[in-house]
């Protein structure tokens, strides 16, 4: 294996990171508030179809992405109303969420299969890029690799330092508390929720402006399902995201790279590394129920109604 | 100030109601949608939920379609009941659907009146075996079960794909990635000459039963419904958690292995890439419209199979895209998750109360 082979391989990885650094974020914010949202991967998939088609319709990749956002929030405000206002079950409506996900990605990417957009272009800065294996390793991606990154540093701050942070952690750990101290429990939580929706919704355009820039049905292939798994490997903090994300980024790379790096395996069974990875990551951070139960939002999953 | 009321006990009229009302919902809906397409709504709303209904053939379909949902949607109910979330059903049903497969072209040129039973028998196993898994880790490792079953249905799909690909290729195929097709011995009866529908639906009909039997008449049901409802009560009664788990998923991983032999020893009748439109994820939706309960879900079955044919005929008289019936099943879920708001509230209309001034109070 050659020095070429490694960079490319490791530069494919912040790619493949990057849509689950996105829906990691936004997840991790809503499920700090104390909600659970299993319907990931159908935002994700409306994302990917939203900001494809409007990319291709209006030929601007940033109003692209502006769709998947919008579009991933409009997916979130639907469960948030179920699950905060109608008080449904977390579980069956994430479920349901996804499922409709599908659905309505299928019907709105019916007449774009096949059609491909210039993918997001990867920056160039001076001096930086240029330089040998630095350049191509750090200086050669598109914005939203460094966005992303960006991001999870404010998330971070935001909910360590600041006011509304320690609010929305306040109400993911005690929401009757919370509320008997004034804090307005079901609005931060509508936000936090919408806030998880708009990243997944990104992210999953980022599938199909940047890494494969065309829609395929199902095209997310598990990804929102990894994502909400990121979260419990990240043990609810944003810099474990990082990690996670890139990690199953490089895995998910080695399934296109299994070949050039001499791995005489199906390309079926490369393509199960991901999930594999996934549920061997969940095994081992879950075996210890200490660090979960320090972790894990207290309320995760329960609704909270102030009457 | 509240508009809703939260309900002294849950109203069971609205439990059975509000299926109804979110069915009638996503009808609505529907009608709305095919008003959108530019389609007579009137018209398309008879091609898609009516006319597929009106011939044998049609009925058959029906049938056919709601087997796999049945089974699939039974043993997710079962599990739903004890808060087991299983996710993963179309991963069991493919890999009953591999592991039957198996033995139908291990035993290809056998004419045996056993071979059918065995594949039966396999393909439980094999669905038992792959949600053994999550099983497995949710008991002695804490792993969420929704997590790990889900991932284990894109590995499915991925073993199936390699082995149609690679070791169980039909040699004489031109190269297409498919199975020999199985023997007369290895394929189901049909129920009618003529119509698809086979031997698995009333196979179906009799774990309907037997599932009713369970929840209705046995200690194990009894403490898997408490276990659901009331965890701590459950706990303080000294019911096994990991148990109740292990039971949840073997029975539906069953169940779903089972679905998937009725699909390759059925209308599939050979091993193929692809062996489930889904089905293990429609019976989710299946397992919730039809309140949890064994004789709900056959019902919920029905409408889900017809929401399939319907795609299908409006897709061929009507050119409408095939994905509305996604868009369908998962509005249906939507809209009952959003109906069963009325089981536990009500809505208090907003009466302006006019307190009398305290003089004229009657003393």
């Amino acid at each position: 294996m050659n020095a070429d082979y490694l960079i490319s391989f490791l530069a494919s990885t912040a790619g493949a990171a990057t849509p689950l650094v996105l829906a990691s974020t936004g997840e991790l914010v809503a499920e700090r508030s104390g909600v659970l949202n299993l319907g990931l991967e159908g935002i994700m998939l409306v994302g990917a179809v939203a900001g494809f088609s409007v990319a291709l319709h209006a030929g601007s990749l940033t109003l692209g992405l502006l769709a998947a956002l919008l579009a991933g929030m409009a997916l979130a405000l639907v469960f948030a109303f179920l699950v905060l206002t109608l008080q449904t079950n977390q579980v069956a409506t994430g479920l349901a969420l996804t499922l409709f996900g599908i659905g309505l990605s299928a019907f709105l990417g019916r007449d774009l299969v096949g059609q491909t957009v210039t993918p997001l272009p990867h920056l160039a800065f001076p001096v930086l890029s240029n330089l040998p294996f630095i350049g191509p390793l750090l200086f050669r991606f598109d914005a939203v690799v460094y966005g992303s990154l960006l991001l999870v540093a404010a998330v971070g701050w935001v909910l360590a330092k600041s006011r509304v942070g320690l609010q929305i952690r306040a109400i993911g750990e005690a929401p009757a508390s919370a509320h008997a101290i004034g804090m307005p429990v079901v609005k931060l939580r509508y936000a936090s929720v919408l806030f998880g929706g708009a990243l997944a919704g990104l992210g999953g355009a980022y599938l199909s402006l940047a890494l494969t820039p065309m829609w395929v049905e199902g095209m997310t292939a598990g990804r929102g399902w990894i994502a909400l798994a990121q979260v419990v490997f990240a043990t609810w903090k944003p810099r474990g995201v990082i990690v996670g994300a890139y990690l199953f980024g490089g895995v998910t790379v080695l399934q296109f790279h299994g070949q050039g790096l001499g791995l005489a395996v199906p390309a079926e069974f490369l393509s199960m590394l991901p999930y594999l990875a996934t549920i061997i990551v969940l095994v081992i951070i879950c075996r210890n129920p200490q660090t979960i139960l320090l972790n894990k939002p207290m309320s995760l999953g329960q609704n909270f109604r102030a009457d | 100030m509240s508009r809703l009321e939260a309900r002294p006990e849950p109203s069971r009229a609205m439990m059975l109601a509000s299926p109804l009302l979110a069915a009638l919902a996503m009808l609505a809906t529907g009608s709305l949608l095919f008003l959108f397409l530019g389609q007579e709504p009137l018209h398309a709303f008879y091609v898609y939920f009516i006319k597929p209904a009106t011939t044998a053939y049609g009925v058959g379909e029906l049938l056919l379609k709601a087997t796999p949902l049945i089974l699939c949607g039974i043993g997710l109910a079962v599990g739903f009941r004890a808060d087991v979330h299983n996710i993963g059903a179309d991963g069991q049903l493919t890999l009953g659907a591999i592991s039957a497969g198996c033995v139908a072209l291990y035993f290809d040129g056998v004419d045996a009146p056993w071979l059918l039973p065995l594949m039966i028998v396999t393909g439980a196993l094999g669905g038992m075996a792959w949600a053994a898994i999550p099983a497995l880790l949710r008991t002695r490792f804490n792993t969420s079960e929704i997590l790990v079953s889900l991932m284990l249905v894109y590995i499915a799909y991925l073993l199936l794909s390699y082995l149609v690909h690679g070791p169980l290729r039909d040699p004489a195929g031109y190269n297409f990635p498919q199975s020999k097709m199985f023997g007369a011995a290895a394929t189901l009866p049909l129920l009618v000459e003529g119509l698809r529908v086979n031997a698995a639906f009333p196979l179906s009909l009799l774990f309907v039963l037997a599932a009713w039997f369970f929840c209705r008449h046995t200690f194990a049901g009894y403490r898997m419904r408490v276990s659901g409802m009331a965890p701590a009560a459950a706990l303080y009664a000294g019911f096994s958690a990991p148990r109740n788990v292990w039971l949840a998923f073997l029975v539906s991983g069953a169940l779903a292995g089972i679905a998937g032999v009725g699909e390759v020893a059925g209308p599939l009748g050979q091993l193929q890439p692809s062996v489930s439109p889904g089905y293990g994820f429609a019976a989710i939706i299946v397992a919730y419209v039809g309140r949890l309960h064994p004789v709900g879900v056959l019902l919920a079955s029905l409408l889900m199979s017809l929401l399939y044919i319907g795609g299908e005929s409006a897709q061929i008289e009507l050119q409408l895209p095939s994905a509305i019936t996604g868009l369908f099943q998962g509005l249906l879920l939507f809209y009952l998750l959003a109906a069963d708001l009325f089981i536990h509230y009500r809505f208090k209309p907003r009466v302006r109360t006019i307190v009398p001034p305290l003089s004229e109070t009657p003393a």
